[in-house]
């Protein structure tokens, strides 16, 4: 944030479109969700994705490779506001504080 | 009045116009793709007279007719966005609806010209001219220019365009008149041919338009960041117009043998006494101004035509020799040391050396006639002053009290 007011675009335009994945949110964060492999639908079988459908942020990362799912949060853009753990019906998410 | 055109170069169309009517002929002869505007007294003759020139195909305008003036504003800011030459018009509650959108314009750099028909704002309502309305919208942004003849609110209409596009500019601007006096007076208007005009105004080369092959965002969120530089940029862009204004000018008295001036001067060379106005009530303090130099007095009328940004230097240097400048304006800023004019002209002269005494008369409001008696008034209650050496903050002239 050392710009100064000549060397940044014209009245807050912004020219490069998509340029908000620069602007890592994650730093917002109070508390961090914690997921666990062992009662997750996805994990268990591809199913569910509540958390992935209802995250505001694309911070949910459903992974599947040759036939075995995996979880992860994309952290750079998780602002923690838990949707994802509220939304979960097997209980599978926590979040913890930072 | 504006320097006299004994010899233009162009043929030119002469005709009796109201300053509404002017205003009309100039935005239809200056090439513009998008008027979008909501009709209020005193302005609306500007949009009857632009709808029926669309409506008969003497324009290639688009006309987007909407429910109100936020709207108005909104839609020209769209417009503009995309690169589109833009014009709108407004007065008193709609120029207080437009309100918010005013800064929006400004802040995102659109060079939209406003057309003003100065009017008094509610309550009680009240369709007459003061300058409430506008001065109101001092801080916006825009740039402000403030018209005393029909024949100038043709003129500084067509060289808004140029002033509000330029690269070092890209602000909006209000082209303001007096509602009635000027908006619906008959005036001898001299027009240039169509021709002429939009060789003059060119055509916008926008600077970073909405274009979707080349997507880009404007007006987006920015916070304790950003934003401050962006209100930088903004400073210095309406820095630059008084230099942008002369060349335009300058270009324009080529075509027209006509200027104006950031402030003209009236016989204040050698005045002890000068009257500081705009718009309407210079035309009668010059007159005042006449017959006072018959009798002997030293008395000229410095007339403001740019408001914002304000010719602080200029305004400095000629009053400088006066003994008092005695303003007259038509608006109350309620509970303010004293009214928008005279605030701006206190604060310009408090740097000088030598600082003339200041009177600060508010007339004329709600198109209260101000007669060369309250002009007459004034200037005799300043001598006063000036015997005394001091003059009160302000003073309502005019008013029955």
């Amino acid at each position: 944030m050392s710009e100064k007011f000549n060397e940044i675009p014209m009245a807050g335009n912004i020219l490069k479109p998509g340029n908000a994945t620069e602007y890592k949110t994650g730093g917002w964060r109070a508390e961090r969700p914690i997921h666990t492999d062992e009662t997750c639908l996805w994990i268990k079988n591809g199913t569910c994705g509540r958390c992935w459908i209802f995250c505001p942020d694309n911070a949910v990362r459903l992974i599947e490779k040759e036939g075995k799912y995996s979880y992860a949060y994309d952290y750079d853009y998780c602002k923690g506001c838990g949707i994802c753990a509220n939304e979960c019906p097997t209980k599978s998410i926590r979040m913890e504080g930072e | 009045m504006a320097t006299k055109s004994k010899t233009p170069k162009h043929p030119v169309d002469i005709e009796g116009l109201t300053g509404d009517a002017a205003i009309a002929v100039a935005l239809r002869q200056c090439d513009v793709d998008v008027v979008s505007a909501y009709p209020i007294t005193p302005q609306t003759i500007i949009v009857e007279d632009f709808q029926k020139f669309a409506a008969n195909g003497e324009t290639h305008t688009k006309v987007i007719p909407v429910e109100s003036e936020h709207s108005a504003l909104s839609a020209c800011i769209g417009a503009s966005a995309v690169g589109a030459r833009v014009a709108t018009t407004t007065a008193s509650a709609g120029f207080a609806l437009m309100w918010e959108v005013l800064y929006c314009a400004a802040s995102m750099r659109m060079p939209i010209v406003l057309a003003v028909a100065n009017r008094a704002l509610s309550a009680p309502i009240n369709i007459h001219n003061d300058w409430s309305d506008s001065y109101g919208g001092r801080d916006s942004g825009f740039i402000q220019v403030y018209c005393q003849s029909c024949q100038e609110a043709y003129d500084t209409t067509i060289m808004a365009f140029r002033v509000a596009e330029d690269r070092q500019v890209l602000l909006p601007i209000m082209v303001c008149i007096d509602g009635f006096i000027l908006s619906h007076n008959v005036e001898r208007v001299e027009m240039l041919p169509d021709e002429t005009v939009k060789k003059f105004v060119g055509v916008r080369e926008p600077f970073q338009n909405l274009d979707p092959d080349n997507p880009i965002t404007l007006g987006p969120l920015c916070l304790t960041d950003y934003y401050f530089e962006f209100k930088e940029q903004e400073d210095r862009a309406i820095r630059a117009v008084p230099e942008v204004y002369k060349r335009v000018e300058a270009e324009y008295e080529k075509l027209t043998g006509r200027s104006y001036g950031l402030l003209e001067k009236y016989k204040t060379d050698d005045a002890e006494i000068i009257i500081f106005t705009h718009s309407s009530p210079a035309g009668t303090a010059k007159a005042v101004t006449d017959v006072l130099r018959e009798k002997g007095e030293k008395v000229g009328v410095l007339r403001l035509k740019m408001f914002r940004p304000f010719p602080t230097d200029a305004v400095r240097e000629a009053v400088k020799n006066a003994k008092a400048v005695v303003v007259f304006e038509k608006c109350m800023s309620f509970g303010a040391p004293c009214n928008p004019l005279a605030l701006e002209l206190r604060t310009a002269l408090y740097e000088a050396e030598r600082r003339p005494l200041v009177a600060d008369f508010v007339i004329g409001l709600g198109g209260r006639d101000v007669p060369p008696e309250t002009i007459v008034q004034g200037i005799e209650k300043t001598k006063d002053y000036l015997k005394k050496g001091k003059a009160p903050m302000y003073e309502t002239l005019g008013v029955r009290k």
